[in-house]
């Protein structure tokens, strides 16, 4: 993505330096040829509708053509590829911190692997942050509030060590709030992710708060139940009471928890509480990645999310290693 | 000199603070806009100075982000917004459409007191320890978490806001109402159009951002959930009501420029601007399609993907109209008969820095290349060129140009090309290299940054030193000029405006009668070529 960013980016540099050129040229000559000693009577002349319009339809068409590169190339960067790994952030005054979906956890270092892609899953616990990663040409503002989350997504091409920045102003230390993504050869990466978590899956971790807040009471799953089924609830349509059809994505979750009388599913009544300030922002994505596992399931019963494993369709599931490599920097919260 | 004029009518303190004349309220807001602009320009050396090691040498992380927040607020509200309109509009109206005064010469004075209000409270706010919120108060920061004084700053601006309401309400019901006999519209001078475009962006948009203001202060003192996700208000909600009114200002702080520019670029190559007409109306053009782009910067503020799109497309549009009026300009000087007098050193400078800034102004326009550079140090050196390069250059262009008119007195053409030329580069040195850093990556309001974009840095800081020198030469010889200059004479510069056919400086009711219009504007004759002495 990096290198089509830079296309557009040097053609626009190209047009830039061709109109500023003929500005700056023409001026040049008309201010030797013209100056007033050598022309000193300036012929009145008024306008020429043919040139102006000329030059009004020229620039035009042009950034139409901007335009149009710019949108298709926005278009492919804020839809992430389904295959994608998924990656959580939250962003506070003034540090990141990201959870993988197999529990490990990590502050200011984001470890990726190479030739993936990743798609960040992202909320603020405070004010406007912005996950600024230079060296991928991605950037998202990471928004406090109930309805959302932001997404952004790359996919790092060779390995190395590439500055994380938070490009939103967030307070006094907001120059502070930087550090680093670590992208590594896969293998390198399996070694890696292997030696983190021990607390268990994201996905197990929101098992527990499910069953502790007393969810599982009327989110049953059963035909009597008080609440709607959330079994396969994640990315299926839903039927709301007041005749809206939403699409259960990661928001729509949020905001069921922390407002639930935003949308209440058609059939149901608008009984639960709110859950806003009773659960951390780590509790809320833990449950989330419980909501999206509960597929074919009994919510509450067993839900089958080894810890150590990959949410992700397509990803490499990794075999729980409880002894951790010391080489491993993963940091505990 | 002639014997009676505007500055002798009458002496005293009082006669100065009481006066109605638009020609001294002009003066008033010359005096009171350079000192706000000596202070956000101080802010400024000081954020260089910090910027030149990688862990910031000079104040705290607090300290710097409270500079770069009062650089803005000093520099927008009280210097860039105010700063043509209110000095040379303020002073060129009425004389450019044939009137004593303008329309409401009461409410002309007020909007100065009310001004400065506005400016004495952000001075209380800077002296009582600061704001650190950006310029851009973006909320819940300013609304919730910032501890400094965001009230206050907010109860300036306010007030500053309805100073600009004022002079637009003014300058609109001049230009409608005050014209002088055979004044058509199409015989306007280009200025008063460009004036006038800036006027009705001033009305409509500045309530916008006293409301939006005043709900960021009602936040934080009552606790409302407007913008606080905590009460259930929408953070995001604040950009694009704050938006709807900053991004039009931009216009206001760039049309009143392009008017100077008009007007210097036609005196200096003795012809009639290139395609008047187009000219005129692509100011209209960008004072309306200026209200439809302010989500332009919220492309990375989780909007969705097709009203990123049209808003792209509409910012896309909007430079059309600037386009035109640098082909324009450009063509005017063609068969011109072009003397490189100071004015004119200004409009060379503006018309290379106009087009960097415009054109890179479709760089964040393009949605997929803006995710990359929104928030870095790219956007800075944009706007910096198209307010600082653009508005400034045109602004201190006008004020040389004009300067013969409002004083009687020529200023000294050499310290003026001279600092003309420091401008240019220092201002080139400056900001140039920020572009560069901002494709690197580096993000704005940093007090502290990854040591390998230090170099750029420190040729930044480089160039707003050379910069300080070419702004404060103007200042020590225009006050020399005061007593020193040669005097100028009605029309120094051969020029085609009414402006030019009263005295200089002009009598206390402009003209000793009212002049009778029969001709196009910038019509050069030989009669005139006569009088150009200076040029």
């Amino acid at each position: 993505m990096a290198k089509h960013v830079d296309h557009l980016y040097f053609f626009l540099l190209a047009v830039l330096v061709f109109f500023t050129l003929v500005v700056v040229i023409l001026v040049a000559i008309f201010a030797v040829k013209y100056r007033r000693e050598k022309h000193p009577v300036a012929v009145p002349i008024h306008g020429n509708i043919p040139l102006e319009i000329t030059w009004s339809l020229i620039p035009l068409a042009l950034e139409m053509v901007i335009f149009v590169w710019g949108g298709i190339l926005y278009f492919q960067m804020s839809r992430p590829p389904a295959a994608s790994m998924e990656i959580y952030a939250i962003g506070k005054q003034w540090m990141w911190k990201f959870e993988h979906p197999n529990g490990t956890r990590e502050i200011n270092e984001l470890h990726v692997p190479v030739g993936r892609d990743v798609k960040m899953i992202m909320t603020s616990q405070d004010v406007i942050h912005s996950f600024f990663v230079p060296a991928f040409r991605v950037k998202n503002d990471v928004i406090p509030g109930n309805e959302r989350y932001s997404v952004a997504w790359f996919n790092a091409t060779k390995a190395g060590e590439y500055h994380l920045f938070c490009a939103e102003y967030c307070g006094t230390m907001h120059s502070g709030m930087v550090g680093k993504v670590i992208a590594m050869e896969p293998t390198a990466f399996e070694r890696w992710q292997s030696g983190g978590g021990g607390e268990g899956s994201m996905a197990a971790s929101g098992e527990k708060l499910f069953l502790q807040l007393g969810c599982s009471t009327c989110h049953r799953g059963d035909a009597g139940a008080r609440g709607p089924n959330l079994n396969g609830l994640f990315g299926s349509t839903v039927q709301l009471a007041d005749g809206r059809k939403v699409v259960a994505d990661e928001g729509y979750i949020r905001e069921s928890i922390q407002n639930p009388p935003a949308k209440v599913v058609a059939g149901f009544q608008p009984i639960m509480p709110s859950f806003q300030g009773q659960i951390s922002e780590e509790g809320i994505l833990q449950l989330l990645e419980y909501v999206k596992h509960l597929k074919g399931q009994t919510p509450g019963g067993p839900v089958n999310v080894a810890p150590g494993s990959n949410s992700v369709p397509g990803a490499t599931g990794l075999p729980n290693q409880q002894a951790p490599l010391t080489t491993a920097p993963t940091m505990k919260k | 000199m002639p014997e009676e004029h505007y500055i002798n009518e009458d002496y005293g303190i009082r006669s100065w603070l009481l006066t109605k004349d638009h020609k001294r309220i002009a003066i008033l807001y010359l005096i009171s806009i350079t000192f706000f602009f000596a202070i956000g320009g101080l802010m400024a050396t000081m954020i260089r100075i910090h910027l030149l090691t990688p862990t910031g040498n000079l104040v705290s992380h607090d300290n710097y982000n409270k500079l770069f927040t009062l650089h803005g607020i000093v520099m927008v509200f009280f210097f860039l917004v105010p700063s043509i309109p209110a000095t040379l509009g303020n002073f060129l109206m009425p004389m450019m459409l044939g009137a004593k005064d303008l329309a409401f010469p009461k409410i002309n004075l007020a909007s100065w007191y009310i001004f400065m209000i506005g400016g004495s409270v952000a001075l209380y706010a800077i002296v009582a320890g600061g704001v650190d919120t950006g310029w851009t108060f973006y909320t819940p920061f300013s609304s919730v978490y910032s501890n400094t004084h965001v009230v206050t700053a907010i109860v300036g601006i306010f007030f500053a806001g309805f100073s600009s309401i004022l002079t637009g309400l003014n300058f609109i019901v001049t230009t409608h109402r005050m014209r002088a006999p055979g004044m058509t519209w199409f015989r306007l001078p280009l200025f008063v159009w460009s004036m006038y475009a800036t006027s009705v962006i001033m009305m409509l948009g500045t309530p916008v951002v006293a409301i939006t203001l005043s709900l960021v202060a009602l936040e934080r003192v009552f606790h409302l959930g407007i913008f606080n996700p905590a009460l259930g208000g929408d953070p995001v909600l604040f950009q694009h009501m704050f938006w709807f009114y900053s991004h039009p200002a931009v216009y206001i702080m760039i049309l009143p420029g392009m008017g100077v520019i008009s007007e210097l670029v036609s005196t200096f190559s003795r012809k009639p601007v290139f395609g008047y007409k187009f000219v005129a109306f692509s100011s209209v053009a960008i004072a309306i399609f200026g209200f439809l782009v302010w989500g332009h910067h919220l492309f990375t503020a989780g909007m969705s993907i097709y009203a990123a799109l049209l808003f792209s497309l509409v910012s896309f549009l909007v430079a059309v109209p600037s386009g035109i009026k640098t082909f324009a300009w450009t063509a005017t000087m063609y068969k011109g008969s072009i003397s490189y007098k100071t004015p004119m050193l200004y409009v060379f400078g503006f018309l290379g820095l106009f087009c960097i800034g415009g054109l890179t102004g479709l760089f964040v326009a393009a949605v997929g290349l803006d995710i990359h550079l929104q928030d870095t140090y790219f956007v800075v050196a944009h706007f910096h060129y198209i307010m600082v390069g653009g508005m400034v250059m045109a602004y201190l262009g006008g004020l040389h140009y004009w300067w013969p008119k409002m004083t009687g007195r020529m200023y000294p053409e050499a310290w003026a090309k001279l600092s003309a030329l420091i401008v240019f580069v220092g201002f080139n040195l400056t900001f140039f290299p920020q572009f560069i850093l901002g494709y690197l990556g580096m993000p704005r309001r940093y007090a502290a940054y990854p040591p390998e974009f230090q170099v750029l840095h420190v040729l930044s800081t480089a160039g707003a030193s050379i910069l300080a020198v070419g702004y404060a030469l103007p200042m020590v010889y225009f006050v020399w000029s005061l007593r020193y200059g040669q005097i100028a004479g009605p029309n120094p510069w051969g020029a085609t405006g009414l402006e030019w056919k009263t005295t200089s400086p002009p009598h206390k009711h402009n003209f000793h009668e009212t002049p009778v219009i029969t001709e196009d504007p910038y019509n050069y004759t030989p009669e005139l070529e006569r009088e150009a002495r200076f040029v």
